[in-house]
Formats: structure tokens, sequence, C-alpha cells
């Protein structure tokens, strides 16, 4: 099924997405990888305001390349990195930020599945490599936090039109897409080792 | 225009082109992919695949915000007048292909940071290869981190054969996964050494796509990708569509206590771009022929 949401996103709508919709999303969606992710969990653990409120926002495993044309931030390419680098702390991070929607490539694990189904959050995997697709849904930088991170790092904040072909991953019963995926894969390898004549 | 000028000039198009147009072979594996995936989540990631491709040439943005660590292969002419200079001026390049592209900084010094520029110890790499004539065959070849995370070397016992070799070309799929984004292009060097197979795995990837290795080594490159494709880790792991859109094997002879084996993974970008300076100036694009994209 194919569904566009719009930030905000509620628990409730969130829950309606199931494992292998197609989903655009509408709205604020605020990049991090591990150095800031990390630093977010500090910061919550310390009782300081964060520059954002993710609460109901998408969170992008994205390191864009992005310059300065005049006083606006032009996105050049804003593909999305291996999500696997953010499992340690994605868990804490829906909870406490209450991000809906978590948006990367290559799947993510059990813990962040676990935290989808208890706080009601979806993992979305958006293409690997699509660097100019997400630049076009990216209608303008809203605002940059954290630079001392570096270009990469920093939370780049995106106010997007229709972000996406996004292929729900892990939905809110915890299903998880890519785990499925690898285990059938696993599954296969006696099949392909006959087929090279090796068993 | 003086020679040097040239080859700088060339070098940095060379970069601009294999970061923002695919070679049309790669394009055409992607797209006949596509067009024999049945509806579902991998022709999703397949559109996706293409539209970006699109979008990457229509605004001559970099395909994949990944724009890679550059290496450039070179074939150099025994009459061709540049020689020891060319790596100085392959790094110039480098430097402003990243600010005028823009390409990423993607070059970190191991004990210090990111250089800014894409070139610093070792970086650009260089390869050289001497041949006859007067001209200077240049490769542009970046690699992204993703898919170069997952590639594999393994010193084999001898006396596994090419079973073993199989059966670590298939382990190797299965633990790359959706991690590398797949449909892959996979290069496979076995023999050599430790470097020999690695170099060799990695020029693999350079042979255009539909041509095979001779003989056996050709039939086997065949029953790789379709053994691949059983695994069904599919179009960016959905499990449906390609996993696997070629596999090219180099070989070398091996030592006979050694089978030395790398497995090179490339993501669905496989991107590198080919010209010829002629020692009298003249340019001649090989895998990009006709594609201009300006300034």
């Amino acid at each position: 099924m194919e569904v566009e949401l719009k930030t905000p996103i509620s628990e409730d709508e969130v829950r309606k997405l199931k494992v292998g919709d197609t989903l655009y999303i509408t709205g604020t969606v605020v990049t991090a990888r591990d150095q800031a992710h990390r630093r977010a969990l500090e910061y919550v653990r310390e009782g300081k305001k964060l520059p954002i409120d993710f609460n109901g926002l998408a969170v992008y495993h994205c390191g864009p390349i992005v310059r300065k044309v005049g006083e606006e931030w032009e996105v050049v390419s804003a593909g999305p990195t291996t999500s696997k680098r953010m499992e340690m702390f994605e868990y804490d991070f829906i909870e406490k930020l209450k991000a809906r929607v978590v948006i990367g490539k290559g799947g993510m694990g059990d813990k962040t599945a676990e935290a989808c189904k208890r706080f009601g959050a979806v993992y979305a995997a958006f293409t690997g490599g699509a660097g100019v697709l997400a630049a076009k849904a990216i209608k303008r930088v809203v605002g940059v936090y954290w630079d001392d991170l570096g270009m990469p790092e920093a939370l780049w904040v995106f106010e997007v039109e229709r972000f996406g072909p996004l292929t729900v991953a892990i939905d809110s019963s915890g299903r998880n897409m890519f785990k499925e995926a690898q285990e059938r894969s696993a599954g296969m390898r006696e099949s392909a080792l006959r087929e090279l004549g090796v068993m | 225009m003086e020679l040097e000028k040239i080859i700088r000039d060339t070098a940095k198009n060379l970069l601009k082109l294999s970061a923002i147009v695919l070679p049309p072979t790669v394009e055409k594996a992607l797209r006949d992919a596509y067009e024999r995936t049945p509806e579902g989540p991998g022709k999703v990631q397949l559109k996706a695949i293409i539209d970006n491709i699109e979008a990457a040439k229509r605004l001559k943005k970099p395909i994949c915000q990944d724009t890679g660590v550059v290496s450039f292969y070179l074939k150099v002419g025994d009459d061709f007048p540049l020689k020891s200079g060319l790596k100085r001026i392959l790094t110039e390049a480098t430097v402003e292909a990243t600010r005028e592209v823009p390409l990423r900084p993607n070059a970190v010094e191991i004990l210090g940071s990111n250089t800014g520029t894409n070139v610093g110890t070792n970086i650009p790499w260089v390869v050289i290869e001497l041949t006859e004539g007067d001209y200077l065959e240049i490769t542009a070849f970046p690699k992204g981190g993703g898919s170069t995370n997952v590639s594999q070397v393994k010193m084999l016992s001898p006396g596994l054969g090419m079973k073993g070799v199989l059966t670590f070309y298939i382990d190797s799929l299965l633990n790359a996964g959706a991690a590398g984004c797949p449909p892959y292009f996979v290069g496979v060097g076995i023999g050599g050494g430790e470097n020999v197979c690695v170099e060799l795995a990695k020029k693999a990837l350079l042979r255009p796509i539909g041509v095979r290795a001779e003989g056996e080594l050709g039939k086997l490159e065949e029953k790789m990708i379709e053994a691949g494709n059983l695994l069904k880790i599919g179009a960016m792991g959905t499990g449906e569509g390609p996993t696997v859109l070629n596999v090219s094997i180099e070989t070398a002879c091996r030592h006979p206590a050694s089978l030395p084996v790398a497995i090179v993974f490339s993501c669905w970008a496989l991107r590198y771009s080919t010209a010829r300076v002629a020692k009298s100036g003249e340019v001649e694009y090989l895998t990009h022929r006709g594609i201009v994209l300006g300034t």
C-alpha cells in the first residue's frame, strides 16, 4: 500500500503502517548519524534541552553533501547511510525522543524492532545511493545544529515534500523485513552451493 | 594547450563524469533488472535507482553522496612524454574536482583527520601499467565505503580448490547481505598473492559488463551469477529482484602452497570513466562517448 504522512506523525498513524508499504513523508526530516545520536542521548541523560524536538518527526541516517549558495544552503546529494551503526542508540532514541519514523538503509536489528513495537515507530528504508532523488524532495534547509561535528555528522533539519519512496521495513508489530530476508537467504546457501557443484 | 593542463582537465572531467553518469553498460544492466523484476518492494527500489540515475544526469549532481575514495588506473605508452609527473597532476585534478563538482571529502589520515580535499597520504591511489604507443589512458575509479566494507580476502588452503573459492564467494555474499547496496557487481581475483588477488578483483570490476572471461572461467562467471541470485538478497536487501548483476573473474598463477582469493563488491552504482590522451593532446572519451557535462 502507498501512504503519505505529514509531520508531526501521531502514534496512531504510524501503527497503521505495515512491512512492505511504500511511504512518502512531507514535513520535517532531521539527519542524525553516529555522533549526533550519541550526543542527543547524552543531552537527555543530563537533562539538557535539544536544539530540536523530535516528537512526531522522522530521523534520517544520512551524511549529506551540502553547500552554501549566498545565504541559503543547497543540498547537493543526500542518500542514506548504513543504519546498523545506529542500532546501539536507536532504542533509547525512539523511547526518549519519540521520533516516529527512522529512515536509513540496510536494515536494523532486534532492539530497534522492539522499540518500534513498544513505543510506536517504524523503520523505513530509502534506496541506498539515491542521493539526488533524496535531494530533490528536500525543499529547504530549515536549520543546522551541532555543525561542530562536521558536515556529515551535523543535525540537518530539512523541509521535505513527498520524501521517498520509503519501504516500511520494521513496523510497530515488530516485524522486520530485512531480518526475514536475511534468514531466507541463509536458508538458500545449500541450493546455491549445489548449483555451483560444491555440494 | 600544454599537455599537462590537458591531462589535468581530462582527469578532472573523468572524476566528474564517473560521479554523475554511470557507464552505459552499467545503466543498461540496471534497466534490464528493473524490467524483469515483478511489482513489489524490489521493483520500488529499482525504480528509485533508475529515477535517481536520470535525475543525477539532468541536474549534473553526483549519483550518490558517497563519491568514494579516488583511484586512477593508467596505461602509459612508451612514447608518451609525461611519466613521473602524472601522479602530481592527478592529485591536483582530484583537489579541483572535489571543489567544483563538488565531491564529498572522503580522505581521512590514519592518525589524523579528514583532509577535506580527497587527497592525502597515498590518495589518490594510482595504478600504472606500461604499454606500447604514444598515448595515456586514464580511468577514474572512485569507490564508495558501503560496498568496500563488505569486500573480503582470504588465503584458502589449496586442498579446497575451486570448491573452496566458490563457497567463499557464496559466504561473502551472505555476509554482505543488504549492507553494500545490492544488486551487486562482483569482482573475483584468484591467485598471485595477498595484494595480487585484491588488485585483480578490483580490476575485474572494470571489465565491461557482458564481456566474459575466456573458456571455462567465462562459464563459471555465468554460473556464479545464477547461484548468487538463488540467495534472493534482492534489490537493496528487500528479498526481491536481482542480487548479483555480474561476476568477473581475473586470475594469476598461485604459489603451490597457497590459494589467495578476493571478492570485491561494487554497489549498484559501479562508477568509472575512461579517456585516452594522445601525445598530440587530442582526447578521446571511451566509456562516456559524447556525454558533455560542461562546467
